[in-house]
């Protein structure tokens, strides 16, 4: 099993300050293709900083990730190959305000991989249609709403065709009335077969769509397991202590 | 009414007899090749300037985590850069021009190239400066969702952030324009004829300094009213964006 991998992270660490603050302390963890690995814990706990580690939007201190067995910790690799095949989404959607929804989604095909402009414009607006938003494609960001933002965040990610999806908090930022529809493209995604690592508080959508549920505390993994095993059978006192909180 | 005839006779006789307003024109044209030869050698400055404070100040954690000479070398040009803002910013235009002209291009016998690398030395490190605040006015999202896509850095900087941050700087821009068309008017000091010092020229020639000083600020006043309303135009056409 281990041997296939998507992604594969061994003893990673990200110390400030020379070691004072340890925001992770050691995180082993493997991430099998088609896997929806849902990040959970308290805030502060090094989840966040666990998920940009893994396309290195932070560098870490120590430790190795090796995405389609390449080690991309190591210092010659050309990381923005790499990026090409990890798509990110961002608590605050980080949509480039100055570009149409259409630019948004095409930039990076058509500068990165040499798309001809109308292919990757046609791609986009399948996409687009697929989360709804077919009509909106010549908006820009700022006539948007939250929810519309961070759909259109999801596709121009997908514009790129990655391997691996990673979120970081998609839904935190939102509107509660608009948690929903992003929660559904997800969600959609993760029925196609998405591998998909997504660092959330929405307890709900680990439940439902999680194939796994990795509890962080103190820069490390405390506990990991199906939503069943984390849910209804915490161990440690821990996460029993922070489901009971998270979990009304 | 007999004021205004005695000052259009007075203007006629100062400015125009004897063809002594093709001075004014001739130094109007100089005024506009140094400001504009300037500002093209100001801007290619600030933008290397900016590039490399900007990018040492968002890679020195990330270069030094991962080794290697890069990071040495980038911290060697970024001293050069503060040094070369310290000292520009912390001398007199007009000196700085005059120890070009008169110590580094000594033997230079026309004025003029001479003025435009020295106000474009000038303005380069205020340009910088601005350039170096509009980059990180634009908020660190914006690039790292640019990496995050695949771009490198210098795609991410080329498509993302600085379009972005052209909007941000493009007043504060004008300002150091409008600012180096006047600055211009200290370049009499290494005897070119400027617009200030054609006046001047003529001023001393007719023994009569009224006119031509106000000949000559109106037509400063008038080149920045044109540049500001031009600034204006563009900006909201780059505002689209914010509808």
């Amino acid at each position: 099993m281990s041997d296939n991998a998507l992604i594969k992270v061994s003893n990673l660490k990200k110390h400030y300050n020379g070691g004072e603050v340890k925001a992770l302390d050691g995180v082993n963890c493997e991430i099998q293709k088609g896997e929806v690995v849902v990040v959970i814990g308290p805030s502060g706990s090094g989840k966040s900083t666990f998920l940009r580690s893994l396309n290195l939007l932070e560098i870490p201190t120590d430790g190795q990730i090796v995405f389609n067995g390449a080690d991309i910790t190591a210092p010659k690799t050309n990381i923005n190959k790499h990026r090409q095949k990890m798509g990110m989404v961002f608590q605050h959607f980080n949509l480039f305000p100055n570009m149409t929804v259409l630019g948004n989604m095409t930039s990076a095909p058509v500068k990165i991989l040499k798309k001809p402009k109308s292919e990757a414009e046609e791609k986009a607006l399948e996409l687009l249609d697929r989360v709804g938003l077919k009509d909106r494609a010549d908006a820009y960001p700022s006539q948007l709403s939250g929810g519309q933002k961070q759909r259109v965040a999801i596709v121009r990610a997908l514009c790129m065709e990655p391997e691996v999806m990673l979120f970081d908090e998609p839904t935190s930022a939102l509107d509660p009335e608009m948690v929903g529809e992003v929660l559904d493209v997800m969600k959609n995604l993760a029925s196609q077969g998405m591998t998909m690592v997504v660092v959330t508080h929405e307890m709900g959508f680990a439940k439902e769509v999680g194939s796994r549920v990795i509890f962080f505390d103190e820069g490390i993994i405390q506990e990991e397991g199906t939503p069943e095993e984390i849910f209804q059978n915490p161990k440690s006192e821990r996460l029993k202590s922070f489901l009971s909180k998270v979990l009304i | 009414m007999s004021v205004i005839m005695n000052f259009i006779a007075e203007f006629k006789r100062v400015m125009l007899d004897g063809a002594r307003f093709d001075l004014i024109l001739v130094g109007l044209k100089n005024t506009f090749i140094i400001t504009l030869g300037a500002l093209a050698i100001g801007i290619i400055i600030g933008i290397v300037v900016a590039a490399v404070r900007t990018s040492f100040d968002k890679n020195k954690e990330s270069m030094k985590l991962r080794g290697g000479v890069g990071y040495y070398v980038l911290a060697f040009f970024n001293a050069v850069c503060k040094f070369y803002l310290t000292v520009t910013r912390g001398t007199p235009v007009v000196v700085q021009l005059m120890i070009c002209y008169f110590v580094i291009f000594a033997l230079a016998d026309d004025g003029i190239p001479v003025a435009i690398f020295a106000f474009g030395f000038n303005s380069g490190a205020y340009v910088a400066e601005i350039f170096r605040a509009g980059i990180m006015s634009v908020d660190n999202g914006q690039f790292e969702a640019g990496r995050s896509l695949g771009f490198n850095y210098f795609q991410t900087m080329r498509y993302i952030v600085i379009p972005q941050m052209f909007k941000a700087v493009l007043p504060t821009l004008c300002n150091e324009f409008i600012a180096l068309l006047k600055e211009t008017s200290v370049a009499g000091y290494v005897g070119v004829t400027d617009l200030t010092k054609a006046g001047n020229t003529i001023a001393g020639r007719m023994y009569s300094y009224f006119i031509p000083l106000l000949t000559v600020a109106v037509i400063y006043l008038v080149m920045v009213l044109i540049l500001s309303s031009l600034v204006g135009k563009l900006e909201r056409r780059l505002r689209k964006s914010e509808r």
